[in-house]
C-alpha cells in the first residue's frame, strides 16, 4: 500500500474539479438544511398562533372597570332583625340612579336596568359592613367594587354601540348611562385582582382562578409525594437488583405500555378503585392525585431508568471496589449521578399531570365549586377542569375568562418547568 | 507540574522485552506444555498470599479460563500479561470477586488468600473488596471532591471515628498514592477535575485508604501518557513493600519494570509464570517467547 500503487490504481481528480457527484452532495446538503428550517418555522407558527390567541383572547380579562358610588344605606329599607334578607342590590341601584339622575318607575324597570351594570359583590359588602357595624345604617358610605361583566365588556369595546340593540345584552339607555358615570369620573380602570382572589363564580366579574390554583397544587402535592418516591424506588430495584430474566421482562414491556394508555382509562380505574371500593371522597384533591399518580408512575419509572442506564459502569465498579455493597453504590453514588435526569423526568412528568382533564371528569371533579378547597378531602376543582367548565358556560365574559385560565395554566406550568431546570443545574453543580 | 520523566527511575529491567534474545526453540520440551503449571510456581514461591487451585471461568456457556494454578507472593509485584482476551482480567476479577457483578459468569476453583477461599459461602464481598483493593483501567474517580473520594472507604467501613482520623487517613493515603504535595491546597475541589494521572494516582489512594493487603491494578496505565505512567510505575514500585500487588498490563516493558514475577496467560490459559527476569530473558514455554518477542499478540 504504498502511494504509487495507489496512484496508479485510481487516478486522482484535481481537488477543485466540479463533479457531478459532488454537486449532487451538496444540493442534498442545502434541501435537507432548508427542510429542517421550513419545519422549526412550521412548528414555530403553530406555536405562535396558539400562543397568540390565547393571549389575544384572555388579556383583557386582567384589566377590570370598577365603579366608586356613594350608596346611603337607608334605615326604612333594612330591616334590622333580618340583614341576610335585606335586598341590597336595590340600594346599591338607589345609590345608582341618584348618581345618574334618574328615578324608578313603578314597573321598577329602571332599577332593574340598572342593576344589569352593577355586580352583585356591592350587596356582599354592605351585608358585611352592616355585620360588622350595624351602627351604619342610616350613614351614606363610599363603596367601590366591579361592574358587572356586561358593563366591563362594553368599556373594553367587546360590547359595541353600533351592534343592532337587540343583538346586545345592554341597550341604548344603558350604555348611554355607562357614558355618563364614566364622565362623572365614578368608573376607573385596574389589574383585576379579583380573578386571582376569588373561586369560581355564577357571576363572571366575581369569578376567579383562586380555588383551581389551590386544588391543582394540592393535587400535584398527592401526586408527586406518590408517584416519585414509589417510582424512583419501583425503577431502581428493576434497573440496579432484579434479576434479568422473564419476569422482569414482562413487567418492563407492561411498563411501557401503561405509558401509552389513554388517560381516561386511568379516571375508570379511579372511579372503580379509589371512589367505589375505597371510598375516597369524591371530586376531592386527594383522589385527583392518587388517580394522576397512577398515570405519572409509568412515566417516572422510564425516565429513572434511562437516567440509571446512563450513569458510567466504572462509578458502580470504582464503589463496588473500595468495598461497598450493592445498596451504597446505588444509593451514594449511581442514584445521585442520576437525580437530574430523575427529576427532569418527574416534574415533566408532573406537568403533564397538572394539564390532565380526562381522568378527573371520570371521578366527579367536573362541578361547580365556589371556593378554596377545605383540605384534601374537600370538593375541589382544578384549573384544566375550570378551563373545561368556563369554555361551556354561555355569558360571553366567561370566554375571555376561559382564555386567561389557559394563560394561567400555562404560567404554572413553565414555572414547573424553569424549576426542573435550576433543581437540574443545582444538582450537577454539586459534582 | 509533573516532574520529567527519570529513564532510571524505575531499577527494574527498563524496556528489557525489547532486547530479549530469542532463545532456541528446540531448547523446549514437550513436558513444559503438559506439566501442570502450579507445580513448579508453588516451587518457586516460599510463602504465598494468594493461591489458586484449577479456577475455572465460565461467561454462559462460554469458558474464559481453564485450570488456573498460581501462587502469588506478598508484598511483591506480580504482573499478568498476554494478548488481548486471554483471560488475565477475568483472573484478576475472580481474586475480588468483581465477577459476581456479571449475572452470566460462574466461578469454579479455588482461591485461598492467607489460606481463606474467597468464594466460601461465609465470605462477604463486601468485606473481601475492602482487603482487596482495585485500580481499573480507566481512572474512574467519583464525581466528588478529593477528600470525598479518598474518605469514602474508611467512612463506609467505619475505619475513622472522629473527623481528625479521617483526615489524618486521607492525608496518608495521598501521601502514599504520591499525590498530597499537588492536591493538599485543593482537597475540596472535584477529583474529576485533576488530569489523568493525577485521577489514577487519587484512585490509588482511594484503594489505599482502606488498607487492603492486595491491590488489583486492570492496565492502570493504558489510557495515561509516558509521564504519567512512569509516575505510577514509580508509585507501584514504593507500594510492593506494603501491599500485594498484581497487575494486568499489556505492556511487556511496564511488567518487565514493576513486576518481581510474571505470569503469561494465553487463550484462557495460564502458560507459564516465574520470576520476572527468568521469563524475559529464558522463557520456558514457546508461546511465551514468541509473545514476548512480539510475533503475536
Amino acid at each position: 500500500m504504498t502511494d504509487a500503487t495507489l496512484g496508479a490504481a485510481a487516478p486522482r481528480q484535481a481537488l477543485t474539479a466540479a463533479d457531478a457527484r459532488l454537486k449532487k452532495r451538496h444540493a442534498a446538503e442545502r434541501r435537507f438544511k432548508a427542510q429542517g428550517i421550513a419545519a422549526i418555522i412550521v412548528a414555530l407558527v403553530f406555536l405562535v398562533v396558539l400562543v397568540g390567541r390565547i393571549v389575544s383572547q384572555g388579556y383583557t380579562t386582567f384589566e377590570a372597570h370598577t365603579l366608586t358610588v356613594p350608596v346611603y344605606l337607608n334605615p326604612d329599607r333594612i330591616d334590622t332583625s333580618d340583614l341576610s334578607g335585606v335586598n341590597y342590590d336595590y340600594i346599591v341601584a338607589e345609590a345608582v340612579m341618584k348618581k345618574l339622575n334618574v328615578q324608578d318607575d313603578d314597573l321598577g324597570t329602571i332599577s332593574t336596568k340598572v342593576q344589569d351594570l352593577v355586580s352583585r359583590d356591592f350587596g356582599f359588602q354592605i351585608l358585611n359592613k352592616l355585620k360588622a357595624d350595624p351602627k351604619l345604617i342610616g350613614q351614606t358610605i363610599e363603596l367601590h367594587g366591579p361592574l358587572k361583566a356586561d358593563a366591563d365588556l362594553y368599556f373594553k369595546g367587546e360590547i359595541k354601540r353600533e351592534t343592532a340593540e337587540g343583538d346586545r345584552k345592554l341597550d341604548n339607555q344603558q350604555l348611554d348611562w355607562l357614558d355618563k358615570l364614566e364622565k362623572t369620573g365614578a368608573i376607573k380602570s385596574g389589574f383585576n385582582f379579583a380573578f386571582f382572589t376569588s373561586s369560581d363564580s355564577t357571576e363572571p366579574e366575581q369569578a376567579g382562578v383562586l380555588g383551581a390554583v389551590v386544588g391543582s397544587a394540592m393535587m400535584l402535592i398527592i401526586t408527586a409525594l406518590i408517584a416519585v418516591p414509589v417510582g424512583v424506588l419501583a425503577a431502581t430495584y428493576l434497573e440496579e437488583f432484579a434479576p434479568k430474566n422473564r419476569w422482569t421482562d414482562i413487567i418492563e414491556v407492561n411498563i411501557n405500555n401503561l405509558a401509552a394508555v389513554p388517560s381516561i382509562v386511568y379516571g375508570l380505574l379511579g372511579l372503580a378503585l379509589f371512589i367505589n371500593w375505597l371510598n375516597v371522597p369524591r371530586s376531592s384533591p386527594l383522589v385527583g392525585g392518587l388517580v394522576l399518580a397512577l398515570m405519572a408512575l409509568p412515566t417516572v419509572i422510564i425516565a429513572t431508568r434511562s437516567a440509571l442506564k446512563a450513569v458510567p459502569p466504572s462509578i458502580r465498579e470504582a464503589a463496588l471496589g473500595v468495598g461497598a455493597s450493592k445498596t451504597q453504590t446505588v444509593f451514594h453514588h449511581v442514584l445521585p449521578l442520576a437525580m437530574p435526569g430523575v427529576m427532569t423526568g418527574a416534574i415533566l412528568s408532573l406537568a403533564h399531570a397538572l394539564g390532565e382533564t380526562a381522568p378527573l371528569l371520570m371521578i366527579g371533579m367536573v362541578s361547580f365549586v365556589p371556593g378554596v378547597p377545605e383540605g384534601f378531602t374537600g370538593a375541589a376543582t382544578v384549573l384544566p377542569v375550570q378551563v373545561f367548565i368556563w369554555e361551556n358556560a354561555s355569558e360571553r365574559a366567561f370566554h375571555e375568562r376561559t382564555a386567561a385560565a389557559i394563560i394561567v395554566l400555562l404560567v404554572f406550568m413553565i414555572v414547573m418547568n424553569a424549576a426542573a431546570v435550576i433543581l437540574r443545574r443545582r444538582f450537577e453543580r454539586r459534582w | 507540574m509533573t516532574p520529567i520523566l527519570n529513564p532510571n527511575a524505575s531499577p527494574l529491567l527498563r524496556g528489557h522485552a525489547m532486547t530479549v534474545q530469542s532463545p532456541d526453540d528446540t531448547a523446549h520440551t514437550p513436558v513444559i506444555h503438559t506439566t501442570v503449571p502450579h507445580a513448579h510456581a508453588a516451587a518457586a514461591v516460599g510463602e504465598a498470599k494468594i493461591k489458586a487451585r484449577d479456577v475455572k471461568v465460565f461467561y454462559g456457556e462460554k469458558q474464559a479460563l481453564f485450570d488456573v494454578n498460581i501462587d502469588i507472593p506478598g508484598k511483591s509485584v506480580t504482573a499478568f500479561i498476554g494478548p488481548s482476551g486471554c483471560g488475565k482480567s477475568t483472573f484478576l476479577r475472580c481474586i475480588n470477586r468483581m465477577n459476581d457483578t456479571i449475572p452470566s459468569a460462574r466461578v469454579e476453583g479455588s482461591i485461598l488468600i492467607d489460606g481463606a477461599d474467597v468464594n466460601a459461602k461465609s465470605v462477604d464481598p463486601v468485606v473481601l473488596r475492602s482487603r482487596v483493593g482495585m485500580v481499573f483501567q480507566k481512572p474512574n474517580p467519583f464525581p466528588k471532591t478529593i477528600f470525598e473520594n479518598v474518605a469514602y472507604g474508611p467512612r463506609i467501613h467505619g475505619l475513622a471515628h472522629r473527623k481528625d482520623e479521617l483526615e489524618a487517613i486521607v492525608e496518608s493515603s495521598l501521601k502514599k498514592a504520591g499525590l498530597w504535595n499537588e492536591v493538599a491546597d485543593r482537597l475540596h475541589q472535584p477529583g474529576t477535575g485533576l488530569s489523568g494521572g493525577q485521577q489514577q494516582r487519587l484512585v490509588i489512594a482511594r484503594a489505599i485508604a482502606v488498607s487492603p493487603e492486595v491491590i488489583l491494578m486492570d492496565e492502570p496505565c493504558s489510557a495515561l501518557d509516558p509521564i504519567a505512567t512512569a509516575k505510577i510505575e514509580e508509585l507501584i514500585d514504593e507500594l510492593r513493600t506494603q501491599f500485594c500487588i498484581v497487575i494486568v498490563t499489556h505492556s511487556m516493558a511496564q511488567a518487565a519494570r514493576v513486576s518481581q514475577r510474571t505470569a503469561f496467560f494465553h487463550l484462557g490459559k495460564l502458560v507459564e509464570t516465574g520470576p520476572t527476569e527468568e521469563m524475559f530473558t529464558n522463557p520456558r514455554d514457546s508461546r511465551t517467547q514468541d509473545y514476548i518477542t512480539g510475533r503475536f499478540g
